[in-house]
């Protein structure tokens, strides 16, 4: 590992830290337009940021270390997860230092703490939100699994850049399990990121709120960087969906610089895409009752499986 | 690693698990109009996939079956079942008799069970479509599943009109469709189904005064 590789991948990391907040902001301008709202600036998500690290930070007299540490392990793990994605290109360091089923540990890692650090304080809210987002996470996680599973029956490795070495190479060949394990994808990023059919990142309705509830204790710095994370979250669900259904327009090994700046403008082109068909699927569907949301996610799961089992028929 | 199949196989494989994603759809579906326009859909799949192994195989006749599928299943049928569901009013389904998660694990069951049934076939199988045959008896499966689980008149009818689309495409898979004559016959018996069945539906509702198959089984009345 040599000062030019680590430099690119900081390159890439900064790239990534800075963009997840313009996608939140752009899937907010897309929801605005889509229901005839005059659309927040794009830039929107980073000012929030930036006038909430000018704040004090008030804490509850209860908040244990824990509390205080959670935003911080937060916004490390989706940093992390950030690194292991191969976003832009195949042979940077850290993405070859862990592999997909890490990368669902990274996530769970997170989870977890947020959870812990919900409950921390001993409010209902706080505990109601930890609790939902349990429920949500351990039905979300093995369909999540499944879905990886699927490619890495197609590329025969565990490794993101492999994956997507093999599903980019030339000839172009369809595969039908994919497009059973892209659904899938779709309905464990809707549930994961705290979007419409299983939670309203818009709403402060205490009863249906998940996300929300589990951060109502948080502010100034540490609530930036709680939502700071959570749009770090939804930024590395969309580039893994890039990864594994779209992996076309990543740099491979040893491109030069020109290609690294392509990869960095299909990896934008990419992303406005995503985000307007995500605000588009928002705004179709209706929020789901809470008791229906394992439904939701066991489809994804069974989805996830025939994937499997069609990869296996049909033998592509 | 064996060389990619053909396009054409490649795309059949494709729509072959379209086929079988509607028909998981269908299954989880609680709203009639939904399921009807699903039923369409699964048609308009059927029909390019009719359309496709005609135009890899070279077979003028099946062809006219693509059109025959068409015109049937996609614009005729679902246009006659929706104007029965707006005379019925019966928009919503009840309850399934298995709610629906455990509707879709035992779908899946299902198409493990349809996949090793094809299996011994497929490997004595030449056409392009081989690979497919499994996904065709899984469909008719999960139709007969959805009939079985159903408990209104119309949702069992649109289940029957699925499973055909699965034994259609299971002709098509195994054998390059059946005669003309056959799928003539066939269509014309779907259509006036349908058009017998929809009488039905409103002398059910006469009678019970819901479309509820479940007052069916009692044979006088208390």
């Amino acid at each position: 590992m040599n000062a030019l590789a680590i430099a690119r991948q900081s390159w890439e990391l900064l790239l990534a830290i800075a963009m997840a907040p313009i996608l939140m902001g752009w899937i907010a301008q897309c929801r605005a337009w889509l229901q005839n709202r005059s659309a927040p600036p794009l830039l929107q998500p980073w000012h929030t940021i930036r006038k909430l690290f000018w704040k004090d930070a008030a804490l509850g007299d209860q908040a244990s270390p824990l509390f205080r540490a959670t935003p911080y392990v937060l916004f490390g793990t989706m940093v992390v997860a950030a690194a292991i994605i191969p976003s832009v290109a195949l042979d940077l360091p850290f993405v070859w230092a862990a592999d997909a089923i890490a990368l669902v540990g990274v996530f769970a890692t997170a989870r977890v703490f947020m959870a812990l650090a919900a409950m921390d304080l001993g409010t209902a809210f706080g505990s109601l939100g930890a609790r939902r987002e349990m429920m949500i996470g351990f039905l979300a996680e093995p369909a999540l699994l499944m879905v990886f599973f699927n490619a890495f029956l197609i590329s025969g490795s565990t490794a993101l850049p492999s994956i997507v070495g093999r599903l980019s190479a030339p000839p172009f060949v369809i595969y039908p399990s994919l497009a059973f394990a892209g659904v899938a994808f779709v309905m464990v990023v809707l549930a994961e990121n705290a979007r419409i059919p299983i939670d309203n990142p818009a709403t402060h309705l205490e009863l249906t709120m998940i996300h929300e509830a589990m951060v109502l204790e948080y502010s100034a710095r540490h609530l930036a960087l709680v939502e700071w994370a959570s749009a770090l979250k939804l930024f590395n669900y969309a580039c893994i969906g890039f990864a594994l259904f779209v992996p076309w327009g990543i740099a491979p090994h040893h491109a030069s610089p020109v290609a690294m700046l392509l990869a960095e403008v299909a990896l934008v082109l990419k992303l406005a895409a995503a985000g307007a068909v995500l605000a588009v699927v928002e705004t179709v569907s209706a929020k789901l009752r809470i008791f229906r949301a394992p439904e939701f996610l066991a489809t994804a799961f069974l989805l996830a499986v025939l994937g499997l089992l069609v990869h296996l028929m049909l033998g592509a | 690693m064996t060389p990619p199949p053909t396009l054409g196989a490649q795309l059949l494989n494709g729509l072959a698990a379209g086929l079988l994603l509607i028909s998981f759809a269908m299954l989880s579906q609680r709203r009639t109009r939904r399921l009807i326009g699903l039923f369409a859909w699964q048609g308009a799949i059927l029909c390019a996939s009719t359309g496709l192994v005609a135009y890899t195989a070279g077979l003028r006749h099946l062809w006219f079956s693509a059109a025959l599928t068409l015109l049937l299943k996609v614009l005729v049928l679902p246009w006659i079942l929706l104007g029965l569901v707006r005379r019925l009013e019966a928009q919503w389904d009840t309850e399934p008799l298995i709610n629906i998660p455990t509707t879709m694990l035992l779908g899946v069951g299902l198409v493990i069970f349809a996949f090793g049934l094809a299996q011994p076939i497929s490997v004595l199988a030449t056409t392009i479509t081989r690979n497919t045959l499994g996904i065709a008896l899984a469909v008719i499966f999960l139709a007969f599943l959805m009939m079985i689980t159903r408990r209104k008149a119309v949702t069992q009818v649109i289940g029957f009109l699925a499973m055909e689309n699965g034994l259609f495409f299971a002709a098509t898979s195994a054998t390059y469709g059946m005669p003309m004559v056959v799928e003539l016959g066939i269509a014309l018996d779907v259509l006036v189904g349908v058009l017998i069945l929809g009488i039905f539906f409103f002398q059910i509702r006469e009678q019970f005064e819901s479309l509820d198959l479940h007052h069916l089984e009692t044979l006088k009345e208390d």
